[in-house]
Formats: structure tokens, sequence, C-alpha cells
């Protein structure tokens, strides 16, 4: 890919062709000044996004009466304003980090049916509705999870409850299920995809030779898997982690559907309530004034900032393997 | 399960320099007991729920294997077995919620969706009774989408020709960093953005294109991305014959990588439309949501086939949650149209990219 390919110009610039036309070299000016610019775009619109969240979010923290880090409240209709992302940074925390513990292990266990344990004819069909998993929009998951997941969730909070209610995070008081637990297993549905498909990637490109080399010396599967594909793969799966996580931390529409938020920091994670950083933005954002919205753009900074940071560190990692695999292929 | 070499002497044990293995039917008649075991259990036990007792079976499916290989096959084979069958397990775990959302949506969605639905608006509809429908959901979805890709298709394909075709420097490098960082924006950032940008600084009011604006935000990533794999399959041998016989680089690139590639790129930029035709967080707080039909992008509030479920969703009661179904109906119907055509696309065109 990298063959450097030669500019026209030295056809052009040479003294003995008699040339008609000199539409080459402007076309190829405006078409070059045209991508780059197109290019130069794209970065401007990701400087703008920045600029303009931190502008309108300087103004709300300003106005804001209270630390707007700590304080466990949300109330922008009094003057002066009163509030905080601290509830909301705790959901979105709890609810990623219980989505990445259900679907990573699950993801990677996709990723190596899909790459090592399924027969053939299976394993592009299972590719092909794990992508069709992804497609599913995020609103149709949220009725999905609000209609169907939380009626059939009491039976097993209840359970959760009678055994392990004693160590109080897992007690259930009864009532609809619409907790940040529930909404940690939606999210790990959701971000099975995402997490899997680049697994997938990862593990397909582990060097035929290693796990021939451990075939050869009598290794199981299980073995051949543990000593050559996962060392391996470990910061490809790292990195899928990492992108699904930023998809957790963002996802609005189905949180919003399935938790009953109530802008506090419960003990238990079966009982409703809590809030995360998207669903609190797009459930307060139809009853908030012009300073509301301005407090929510404000936690929308936050949470932009987070999922860059997460992203932008999923990404280096990959970047990193690529440049390894390339060299080792 | 498949072992990939099937012993014919498996119950032999007389030869000492073989370990004893499980016959090859073994796990299968195991998924049978299992199956069996979780079914009688469950229905005694009175969990009434499928799902609990697929689960259970599945317990006693992993542990059973697990210990049948312990004693007959050793350690390490029973290991094997152990992590055989958890893979499968997991495979399966991740089948049932795909199946129960499809089955649930067209199972529900079905008993509203008609052609009165899509012919008709919510206007003057009493939200707790049948009736009403969600043609404009239908026509903002399509006029925001069609105006996010009016705006994100030229960009990314002509960011992708840069990357490809031009790009070498530390812009590239910026670019394509940034480009992938962009492919992580949550959609409410991307709405927040025009929220403050276009409605707030600029002063303009809620309407379709605010929207599409933000959809366009999220699109253009997706179709960088997905156009900058596909120019890169294109052999440079093509680029190099055409730049010998003269032809300039600009020339080259609109008449000989693009139109190899375009198989890639259409398929490219139908995923990226069927993936944020199902957005509803930006239309929330761009859109703003209507009852009537509004088929003025530019003007005026809309709706949007996912704003349109969650609003009926909101409303609580049976009917609305019917129409929320069937409009989901229509939107996975139309996100899993776009896919299939776009894969079937992606095949078709394959095999001149050269590879």
């Amino acid at each position: 890919m990298k063959t450097e390919i030669e500019p026209t110009s030295t056809a052009a610039g040479s003294p003995s062709t008699v040339r008609t036309r000199s539409t080459g070299r402007a076309g190829d000016k405006i078409f070059l000044g045209l991508s780059r610019g197109s290019g130069i775009a794209l970065l401007v619109i990701m400087a703008a996004i920045a600029a303009f969240l931190t502008y309108r979010a300087a103004i709300a923290i300003s106005k804001d009466d209270a630390n707007f880090l700590t304080t466990l409240e949300w109330n922008t209709s009094s003057s002066p304003m009163r509030f905080g992302i601290a509830v909301l940074a705790y959901g979105t925390v709890v609810s990623s980090i219980i989505a990445m513990l259900i679907a990573v292990p699950i993801a990677v266990g996709i990723a190596l049916f899909i790459s090592h344990y399924a027969p053939r004819r299976l394993a592009a069909p299972v590719a092909y509705v794990i992508d069709l998993l992804a497609a599913v929009p995020s609103i149709v998951y949220g009725l999905w999870g609000a209609l169907f997941l939380v009626p059939h969730l009491t039976g097993l909070y209840t359970w959760f409850d009678d055994y392990l209610g004693w160590t109080g995070i897992l007690s259930y008081q009864g009532g609809a299920a619409r907790s940040l637990f529930t909404v940690g297993i939606l999210l790990a549905i959701m971000i099975l995809p995402i997490v899997t498909s680049v697994s997938r990637e990862v593990f397909r490109q582990v060097p035929k030779m290693h796990e021939e080399a451990a075939l050869a010396l009598g290794a199981t599967r299980w073995e051949v898997i543990r000593m050559a594909v996962l060392p391996f793969g470990r910061s490809g799966i790292i990195s899928a982690s990492m992108l699904g996580l930023g998809r957790a931390l963002g996802e609005t529409m189905a949180v919003a559907t399935v938790l009953s938020s109530n802008f506090r920091i419960e003990a238990s994670l079966l009982d409703p309530g809590g809030g995360t950083f998207a669903q609190n933005i797009a459930s307060r954002f139809k009853e908030a004034g012009d300073d509301g919205r301005d407090a929510l753009i404000a936690s929308g900074l936050v949470l932009f900032v987070v999922t860059l940071l997460v992203n932008g560190a999923a990404r280096m990692i990959i970047a990193r393997r690529k440049e390894y695999s390339g060299t080792a292929a | 399960m498949s072992n990939a070499v099937v012993d014919k002497n498996v119950p032999r044990h007389g030869s000492s320099l073989q370990q004893p293995r499980l016959p090859g039917w073994a796990p299968y008649a195991l998924i049978v007991v299992s199956l069996a075991l979780g079914a009688g259990l469950g229905t005694a036990l009175g969990m009434g729920n499928p799902f609990q007792m697929g689960l259970f079976a599945a317990l006693v499916f992993i542990i059973a294997s697990y210990a049948l290989g312990a004693v007959v096959e050793g350690g390490r084979q029973a290991r094997n077995r152990l992590a055989t069958s958890l893979v499968w397990v997991c495979f399966l775990l991740a089948v049932v919620p795909l199946l129960s959302l499809i089955w649930e949506t067209v199972d529900r969605g079905r008993t509203v969706l008609d052609g009165y639905f899509l012919a008709h608006s919510m206007e003057g509809v009493q939200t707790i009774l049948p009736g009403g429908g969600a043609y404009h959901a239908v026509i903002g979805t399509l006029e925001q989408v069609g105006l996010a890709a009016l705006i994100a298709v030229p960009i990314g394909l002509l960011t992708a020709i840069y990357l490809v075709e031009y790009g070498r420097g530390r812009l590239a490098k910026a670019v394509t960093f940034f480009v992938d960082v962009m492919t992580g924006i949550p959609s409410i950032v991307a709405g927040l953005f025009i929220l403050s940008f276009w409605i707030i600084i600029l002063g303009f009011s809620y309407s379709g294109f605010a929207g599409a604006m933000a959809l366009a935000i999220l699109m253009m990533p997706i179709v960088v991305r997905s156009t900058e794999e596909m120019l890169k399959l294109v052999p440079d041998e093509l680029r190099e014959a055409s730049l010998a016989l003269g032809v300039p680089k600009w020339r080259t690139i609109l008449k000989v990588v693009l139109p190899t590639a375009i198989g890639g790129i259409t398929t490219g930029v139908m995923l990226a439309v069927a993936r944020i035709a199902g957005e509803s967080a930006p239309i929330v707080l761009l859109v703003f949501g209507a009852t009537g039909i509004n088929n003025n992008p530019f003007e005026g509030a809309q709706s949007s086939l996912p704003y349109y479920i969650y609003e009926q969703w909101q409303l609580g009661n049976e009917a609305s949650f019917n129409r929320a179904w069937a409009a989901a109906l229509v939107l996975i119907a139309f996100v899993m149209i776009l896919n299939l055509v776009a894969r079937g696309i992606a095949r078709w065109k394959a095999p001149k990219s050269g590879r």
C-alpha cells in the first residue's frame, strides 16, 4: 500500500511534451484542497465540540452555588442553582462496571467460539448474528429492556435478596426492577457485539505457527488457547473492552427508558434509583430552562472528556498492537 | 464437542500407550441428559421460566462434562472439555437476548402494524386509545437521515480520499486519530454540541435540520473508516497504470480508484445510515418531537421513529406500548433491510477489488 506514487507533475514538467490542455494541475490542486479541507473540517468539528461545550459549561458552573463535582443534588430551578455530578458519576461508573463484568468474559468466549471452536459452517452465520445485535437501535433495546427484561428480572432479584441480601448491595425491596443492575445487564447485551468483533479480529491474527507449535507438543485445544491465543490477544481484549466501556458510558436512551431515576445513591444495586450522565440529560432536558440546559451541557462535557480519554486510550493500544503484529507477520 | 479426531478404537482400554477417551457421542448424550434434567427439575422446583431452566441445564452440562472428563480422561482433557462447553454456553447466551428481542418486537408489533399505522400521524389521537400511526415519524426519520447523509457523505468520502491518496504527514496522522476518537463520541454529546452552537448561541429554533447535523457528526467517522478500508483494497497497479498513461491524479482517483471501490463504499454508507437511523438522543434534544405531520425539516418540531418509540413508551398505557412496539418493528425492519442490502452489495461487488 505504501508504494510511492510519483506526482504527475513530472510528466507535465518535461519540456518536450506539447500539451493542449493544462487542466490536470489545476484540477489536482482543487481536488487536493477539497479533500484536505474535509480532513481539516473534521478536526475543526472536534475542536468546536470541545470549545462550545466548555464555553456553556463554564457559564453554568459559574452560576452553580454548590460544588460541581461532589454535590448530591440537581436543582437548576432555584436561584442560585445547586447541582453536582456525584450521583451521575456513581451511576455511570457502577452500571458500566456491571456491564463490563458481564459482557467481557462472554464476548471473549464468543470470539473464541467464532475463531477457534465453531464448525466452519457455523462460524460465519454466528459472526453475522452478532453483527445484527449491533445493528439493533438503542431505543429498541430500551423498549425491550423496560417491557420484557425488567418484569423477568424480579424473580432473579428476589433470589439474590434471599441469599445475598445480607451484603447490603444486593438487597431488594421488591417492585419494578428498574435499577442500575438491570441497566448494567442491558448495557452488557448492547456492548457484546463491539467487544466480540474487535477481539475476534485479534484472535484471527494469532500466528498460525504459534498454534501449530503448541498442538505439535500435544496441547489440547484449551491449552493452545491459553498458551498461544490469549497471550497474543491480551492487549486486543483490553482495547476491545475499553471500546465497549466507551459505548456503555455514553449510552442514553436505553438507560433513560429502563432506569427509574431518583437522583440518589442507593445502597443496593438492585433497588431502583440513581442515574447516569447521558440518561440525566435526556430525562431532564424538556423541563430544563435556559440555565438548566447549560447545567446539563456541563455534565455532558464531563461525559465527553471521559469517553474521549477511554476511547483514545483504547485506540492507542490498538495502534501499538498493529505495529507489533505488522512486524511479526 | 466437535473433536477433531474421533478415535475409532475408543472403548478399548487395553492399549496402555493411549489414555482412555470418552466416545464421540458422549457430549451429545450429555446435552440431552442435562436438558432433560433442567426441564424436569425446573418444573419440579417451579421455575416456570424457560430461560432459567436453560441456564440450569447449561450448568449441569458444564459440571457433568468436566466431572466425566476428569474421571475418564484425566485433568488436562477435562479442562479442555470445560473450556469447550463454556465457550458454547457463551455463544448460546448471546443468541438468547437477540432472539427474545426480535421475537417480542415481531410478536407485539404486528398486532398494530398495518397500512393505517403507516399512513396516519398521531394528530388528534387520544393517546390512551388504540389508533393513530407513525407516518409523521417515518417522514421525519427519512428527512433527517437523508439530510445527515447529504452532509456527512461528501465530507467523509473526501476525508478518506485525503487519508489514503494524499495523506502522509502529521495532519493525516491527526485526522486518523481523531476520526477514531470521533467514532466513540456518545450521541447525546453530539446533540449537546449542536444545541449549544446552533440553538443557544446562533439562536435557531428546534428543527429536523438541527437533528440532522448532530446525526451527520455521528455518521462522518463511520463513513471515513469504511471508505478508507475500501480505498486501501484498490490495487496500486491500477493507480500506476492510470498515472503512467498521463492521467492527472484527481482524474485517476475519480475514474479509476472510486469506481473500483464503489461497491464497498456504498456498503459502508448504507451501514452508517442504518446506524444513525436508530439514534434517538440527539432527536430528543434538537427536534423536540411533534404529533402532527411536518414535512419541512428546516422549520418547526418534527418526530422520528426512535423518538416516537420513546414518546409512546413514556405515555405508559397498553395502547401506546403497542404503538411503540409497532414502530420498533418498522425501525428494525428498516435497519435490517439496509444491513442485508448493504452486505449483499458488498458480496456482489467484492471479487472486483482484486484481492
